[in-house]
């Protein structure tokens, strides 16, 4: 148990998926101006990133095999994007506001890095199925935090008096590079 | 003794109060005329019931009050009014308002009045008399005492009476109680059986021993449970909601009446109004004003209502260097637009000021976040975040956060170490969040007509289509029956050119009527037309006869060419 | 080179397979986004915008047909407040589309004939009359739209600018004064 407790906390915070492996910067960048949309992007990736870690594994696994390692991409493009779609319909229909909030960003999530990154990476590392999950999920959660942290501070920043010129996405890249020098911070706590 | 509760935060400013509290309250003299708004309450404008040239008595009704919250205006004195129109007011934006310019005869004539039996009239009929004497309150904040006295079904414990005057250099509420105490004391015991409250607390700053006496003194006479409590003296401890804090504990939100938390809250001065108003029934026509400030001979008046201020600081005689002049005390006062307008009932103090007395305000520095506004504010809030917001204009934020908890008393500006003047931003978040409410309000009611609108339109489509269906379906019924006996008969034939006929007469009078009758009708509204205006009804009565003339050329000579379309 | 494409091909029936129950089980009716819009907008159906009324305009928006800086009566901060519920970038006024200041119709009612030509343009039932009746405007209705105007064969109607009142002054944004530094 505890080897799957130090996967998901190391792909919370020692490893996490934006501020320190720089994947998944478009909705991060996107979607974090408003705390509700942030966290409504957070819960939408963490379903579509678990699930499709733990489906991308059986394929691999069972389908693909080492003899068809070239389609590992192209198969989990498929995948993931099946799941997206999935995930919007229900979205749609259990939450009008929160499938307007996402708006683009929620079909954007087929061709967010950070959801087929962490699928390669889990074949990279070769985990099971029940580390691919947790995997999927500590980078879903990680990505989720940081989401949450910076629209609270975007939010925040929006009433700054910030120099003309850094108004905007400019003031958002540095406060972004501020917080993953301090996401570095916990690369010795997990030995 | 009482045990007495603390508010969050205050704040000690130099008080200031001496200078204007030696002296006993003078009678100002008769101005040389007075201008007296229709609004000078919370709530609705009063209806004017006086037109220029007419002659009212003190006392007399000239602003009947309408709709819900409102109140009545009266004449101040016996005279004639000279005009009604706007004129600027005494408030903070500058602009012109609805007021009455009355010239006094110097007779000062009372119009009929009488006072009435409180304890044996209805509570329906006690407010209303209430509010067709104007009388508001007189702290400030003006809401119509009427209003106030509407508890619904709530039991009131306490009634507080507010002696506290804890704004810098006001001392017209001091000075008040210390000359007619009794007629306070008169007044709360009106207010007590109207709110059938079971204790009642007057609330005197410790800094006013002599008010304190005097009130204790008055209130031992009354036969009513009427405890004057002194509390401490911190600023703003005379807000209503800080000093009901003080006196019983409860604290009271932003939307929440305080009835609905068994407690109600008078200033003395509007006790003293009540009194005159039931027992005399004598109109609120005047009011304790303090003139302080830059002046040689600081101290109160009594005031007609419309005085204008210029006529009233003359009698305490203004320093050369005045420069301008506040309304109401140096913390929540407002600078007056000009010294030409008028007395109203909201003004407890005029402050002569110059630049020695207030030196302008440093300019602004950015805020550095000491929160030591957060220390100082009675409503316990975060004015920094406030600010924060208001300051961006996120003004959804700022709800959040409460602002319309804010009491606007200034306590935070005055700590300010960065002299940033908070309460005008936080006026400005709420006038702003009012707008946009009234504007959304505007929309929802437009978009509610426009939608009505298309209904009815498409109502009358369908209904006009089933009456056409109708008539067809009439018309081919009697096609019908009129095609099964034709070859027999005839006759019908006859009757039916005879009844065209007869169609075409009816058809001719009703013409011929009409024309009668638009013959008759003379034209309304041209009794006060410019020569400009004529003009252009003439050239429109020679269009309507041109048209006329052409629509008739038609139908006589249907080939003639229409003149327009001629070469 | 066939298991590969047997792979796929069970791949793609199965999600294909899962979509297709999803597309029926999840149906949404209805665009709900198109009354969020038209919330926003302010109502004067003055059809400045394009479209005949507000809530078509909404409906072009929701489509993705219509900019959202076609609505001069809402204001920059119609836009700004537009821009938030649709992720988009603010966008400014463009060159024939103006805010003018809040306004009402007035009839001159010396000129009026009665042919009850503005009643009938009208979209919020805010002129009182009748055929050869003098018409006049409910001010407290009138949204300012301006459609009545146009019909007015006797160009009795005026547009009269709202003027702040008491009743509706608003305490303005502090500036102060840069002081230049001796």
């Amino acid at each position: 148990m505890a080897e799957y407790l130090l996967i998901l906390f190391g792909a919370v915070f020692v490893n996490n998926i934006v501020l320190v492996k720089i994947l998944g910067l478009c909705p991060f960048m996107g979607v974090s101006k408003k705390l509700e949309a942030a966290i409504g992007m957070g819960a939408a990736t963490t379903f579509v990133l678990t699930l499709a870690s733990g489906a991308s594994y059986l394929i691999n696994q069972y389908l693909l095999g080492p003899e068809l390692a070239y389609l590992t991409t192209l198969s989990f493009i498929v995948v993931i994007a099946g799941i997206v779609q999935f995930t919007e319909m229900v979205v749609a229909k259990t939450s009008p506001v929160l499938y307007q909030v996402l708006g683009i960003y929620l079909p954007l999530i087929t061709t967010n890095c950070a959801v087929l990154g962490i699928p390669l990476l889990n074949v990279q590392a070769k985990h099971n199925f029940l580390e691919s999950i947790f995997f999927g999920m500590g980078g879903a959660l990680g990505f989720t935090l940081v989401m949450v942290l910076f629209a609270g501070l975007r939010e925040r920043m929006e009433g700054a008096d910030v120099p003309a010129i850094f108004k905007g996405s400019a003031i958002a890249m540095v406060t972004a590079g501020l917080m993953s020098l301090s996401f570095m911070g916990f690369s010795g706590l997990v030995k | 003794m009482r045990t007495l509760y603390q508010f969050h935060g205050g704040v000690h400013p130099p008080t200031n109060k001496a200078q204007s509290a030696r002296a006993p309250i003078v009678p100002a003299p008769l101005p040389s005329k007075l201008v007296i708004p229709f609004h000078q309450h919370v709530g609705n404008m009063a209806k004017p019931l006086v037109k220029a040239g007419d002659r009212v008595l003190k006392g007399q009704l000239i602003g009947m009050p309408e709709d819900g919250v409102s109140s009545a205006v009266h004449a101040s004195t016996s005279g004639t009014i000279a005009s009604i129109g706007m004129e600027v007011v005494a408030h903070a934006s500058g602009l012109p308002d609805l007021c009455a310019t009355l010239i006094p005869d110097g007779k000062d004539e009372w119009a009929m009045h009488e006072g009435m039996d409180y304890r044996s009239a209805a509570d329906a009929d006690v407010r209303f008399a209430l509010r067709l004497a104007g009388v508001v309150g007189l702290g400030g904040a003006v809401y119509p005492s009427d209003m106030k006295l509407r508890t619904g079904r709530h039991k009131i414990k306490s009634l507080v009476l507010n002696g506290a005057e804890c704004e810098p250099y006001i001392t017209c509420d001091d000075r008040l109680m210390r000359e007619r105490a009794a007629e306070i004391i008169r007044g709360a015991e009106i207010l007590r059986f109207a709110l059938d409250a079971e204790e009642v607390l007057v609330g005197i700053e410790d800094n006013k021993p002599e008010a304190i006496a005097a009130m204790r003194q008055a209130a031992a006479a009354s036969s009513d449970k009427i405890e004057v409590v002194a509390v401490p003296t911190i600023y703003p401890g005379g807000g209503a909601k800080q000093l009901i804090r003080v006196l019983t504990g409860i604290e009271i939100a932003a939307g929440v009446r305080s009835t609905e938390k068994g407690v109600q809250c008078f200033n003395v001065a509007t006790a003293l109004g009540i009194y005159r108003a039931i027992q005399f029934g004598e109109p609120l026509l005047s009011r304790i004003v303090t003139v302080t400030g830059n002046v040689r001979n600081a101290q109160n008046f009594e005031v007609l209502i419309g005085t204008p201020v210029n006529e009233l600081v003359a009698l305490a005689d203004p320093l050369p260097d005045t420069n301008h002049y506040i309304m109401g005390g140096p913390m929540m006062g407002i600078p007056l637009p000009s010294a030409q307008v008028s007395v109203v009932k909201a003004t407890n103090c005029i402050i002569a000021a110059s630049d020695k007395l207030f030196p302008p305000a440093p300019p602004p520095m950015p805020c550095i976040r000491c929160t030591r506004c957060a220390d100082a504010c009675p409503a316990d809030l975060q004015p920094q975040d406030l600010y924060w917001f208001a300051k961006a204009k996120e003004f959804g934020k700022a709800q959040e956060y409460h602002l319309f908890d804010c009491i606007e008393c200034g306590a935070c500006s005055y700590v300010c170490p960065s002299h940033i003047p908070l309460v005008q931003y936080y006026r400005f978040a709420k006038s702003e969040i009012w707008a946009r409410e009234s504007e959304k309000n505007a929309a929802d009611k437009a978009r509610e007509r426009h939608e009505y609108r298309e209904y009815r339109i498409e109502r009358e489509k369908q209904e006009k289509a089933d009456k056409l269906a109708a008539k067809e379906k009439a018309a081919q019924l009697a096609r019908e029956q009129a095609a099964k006996p034709a070859q027999s008969a005839s006759v019908p034939a006859t009757t039916d050119a005879s009844s065209e006929d007869a169609v075409q007469q009816k058809i001719q009078a009703a013409i011929n009527h009409a024309k009668q009758q638009a013959a008759s009708v003379k034209p309304k509204n041209i009794e006060q037309l410019t020569p400009r205006q004529q003009a252009e009804i003439a050239e429109i009565e020679a269009r309507r006869a041109h048209i006329r003339e052409l629509a008739q050329s038609h139908v006589d000579h249907p080939h003639v060419d229409h003149p327009k379309e001629a070469p | 080179m066939l298991s590969a494409l047997l792979v796929m091909a069970a791949i793609a029936i199965v999600l294909g397979a899962v979509l297709g129950f999803a597309a029926i089980k999840f149906h949404v009716e209805g665009n709900p986004l198109v009354d969020k819009i038209d919330a926003i907008l302010p109502q004067t159906q003055c059809g400045q915008c394009g479209y005949p009324g507000c809530k078509p305009y909404a409906t072009a928006i929701a489509a993705g047909e219509a900019d959202i800086n076609r609505c001069p009566p809402g204001g920059e901060e119609g836009i700004r407040k537009l821009a938030d519920l649709l992720g988009v970038e603010f966008k400014p006024f463009g060159g024939d589309t103006l805010p003018k200041p809040k306004s009402v119709a007035f009839i001159d009612e010396n000129l009026c004939i009665g042919c009850t030509l503005c009643i009938q343009a009208c979209p919020v039932d805010a002129i009182a009359g009748a055929a050869k009746q003098m018409h006049t405007i409910i001010a407290s209705e009138c949204t300012g739209c301006e459609l009545c105007v146009a019909p007015c064969p006797v160009n009795c109607i005026s547009m009269v600018v709202i003027e702040e009142k008491i009743t509706t002054w608003k305490w303005k944004y502090p500036v102060y004064a840069l002081t230049p530094v001796k």
